[in-house]
């Protein structure tokens, strides 16, 4: 237990804005929202059934139900967003989940490009877009769908999906 | 296979239902309404060519002849999960609404909870509680690959379960798919008798009358709790339930199912149970080729 407000044990709701923080870097919802809307062009409207929590530094999970905070589980929903870092950073769930409402930094994979991304690979391709933390999609089923979270910098976009999650498809 | 032989006093066509417990079960997969479609996750599995047959009872069931599922597009994207068909049977009857709060008591590795996230289309608060490290890891794996939201996880033995995390809120309804002795698995899992002894089956049915009282007790009255197993072990099975009939405020109800069964058994042995046992459901591998199940339906009277 530590007294920073950075319990590693439990789950603590974000405040809603900056007038509520207690804790100066604990990301408020005001924050997550702007984040998504910001930088993906998620609508805040999306987030509307959730609620936000804080467990260990800056690692943000989203949560439907509405306990009283702390609260000291094991689990909360999912996690969500990497804050309290220079740049912000989605999780591979949280852009499965949502990331079907993004409306910029989205970049649109080929179907071999698509399996080299699953498969954890990083590779070279142009993208005329922003650096950074990028949506990633492909076509299945006669949709676009994201995959999860890439990083593009120097040319490469490097796979940011999680070793346990990779798959040779 | 030996166990089976004392279920020949209430099992009929005793001859087919060895047979069938000894034939091995295909995969199947249920798809995950909480992130796809039916018809977007079969089109999917199409387009990956991967063989699938629907299952007549359950719109989101599919069976794969072939194949098991993990290496393909639609489960990489968390809109199939492992889920074998009697398995699915518990959460279906439960049948939670969006936006109720639901405990899981025995819930790891997840694929029942996630079910009944998906039912409640996520909205809503499904408290999850399993008392093993280990199973817990896959059961947050699972609920976040499968995209829940709705999903908490608590690290305790259901028989104990805290209301105190949540601030004393009771619950709509409650699923208890206890711990078995795991007799209906056989055909997916060959050596499922290999620890097989009445001394544990006694053991364990006193384990499932603490936490199924438990859940009895954690649930407002008029709501829903179900209790399943997959064992065809009555020490497990009626009477459990006999003994929750006598000590807490419950009564069984009827219930639909669109699979093949018989009803609970008033007697097994030297013992007599409660008549409405007999609305408890037994689902055998030789009736539907799946295998084999009992699912009970309470309402909580207070």
């Amino acid at each position: 237990m530590s007294g920073d407000g950075n319990d590693s044990t439990v789950f603590t709701r974000l405040p809603a804005t900056d007038a509520e923080r207690e804790d100066p870097d604990r990301p408020t919802r005001e924050e997550v929202l702007d984040f998504w809307r910001e930088r993906f062009g998620v609508p805040s409207e999306t987030f509307d059934d959730h609620t936000f929590w804080e467990r260990g530094s800056g690692k943000v999970w989203a949560y439907t139900g509405e306990p009283p905070s702390p609260v000291d589980v094991e689990g909360l929903g999912m996690a969500f967003l990497r804050t309290r870092q220079e740049h912000w950073k989605p999780t591979l769930e949280a852009v499965q989940r949502f990331g079907d409402r993004a409306r910029e930094n989205v970049l649109h994979l080929d179907a071999e490009a698509a399996r080299r991304f699953a498969a954890g690979d990083d590779q070279e391709l142009d993208w005329d877009g922003d650096w950074g933390y990028l949506v990633v999609t492909h076509e299945v089923a006669g949709e676009r769908e994201p995959i999860g979270v890439g990083l593009y910098v120097y040319g490469e976009l490097r796979s940011q999906v999680p070793k346990g999650r990779r798959r040779e498809l | 296979m030996e166990p089976l032989e004392r279920y020949r006093p209430i099992v009929d066509d005793f001859a087919a239902f060895r047979a069938a417990c000894e034939r091995p079960l295909p995969s199947a997969v249920r798809v995950n309404t909480i992130k796809t479609t039916v018809d977007a996750a079969s089109a999917a599995l199409s387009e990956a060519g991967v063989a699938y047959e629907r299952v007549d009872w359950h719109d989101g069931l599919f069976v794969l002849p072939e194949d098991s599922p993990g290496a393909n597009w639609p489960y990489f994207h968390g809109w199939l999960h492992g889920q074998e068909e009697v398995s699915a049977v518990p959460a279906t009857v439960l049948d939670p609404d969006p936006g109720e709060r639901v405990w899981d008591a025995c819930a790891a590795p997840g694929t029942k909870t996630t079910q009944l996230a998906a039912l409640m289309a996520d909205e809503g608060e499904v408290v999850a509680t399993d008392n093993n490290l280990g199973r817990i890891s896959a059961l947050r794996s699972n609920a976040e690959r499968l995209g829940a939201t709705s999903v908490a996880v608590t690290h305790e033995d259901g028989r104990n379960h805290s209301l105190k995390p949540f601030g004393g809120a009771t619950y709509d309804r409650a699923l208890v798919d206890v711990p078995c002795s795991c007799e209906g698995t056989i055909r997916k899992n060959p050596d499922a008798f290999d620890d097989w002894s009445l001394s544990h089956v006694e053991g364990v049915a006193g384990v499932q009358k603490g936490i199924l009282t438990r859940a009895i007790q954690v649930t407002e009255p008029g709501g829903t709790v179900v209790y399943s197993t997959c064992t065809f072990a009555p020490e497990e099975n009626e009477a459990v339930l006999d003994h929750v009939l006598d000590a807490e405020g419950c009564e069984l109800v009827d219930y639909d199912l669109g699979l093949d069964h018989r009803e609970g058994v008033t007697e097994w042995q030297d013992d007599e149970f409660d008549p409405s046992v007999r609305k408890a459901k037994r689902i055998y591998p030789h009736h539907n080729d799946t295998g084999g199940f009992f699912c009970a339906k309470l309402e909580v009277t207070g």
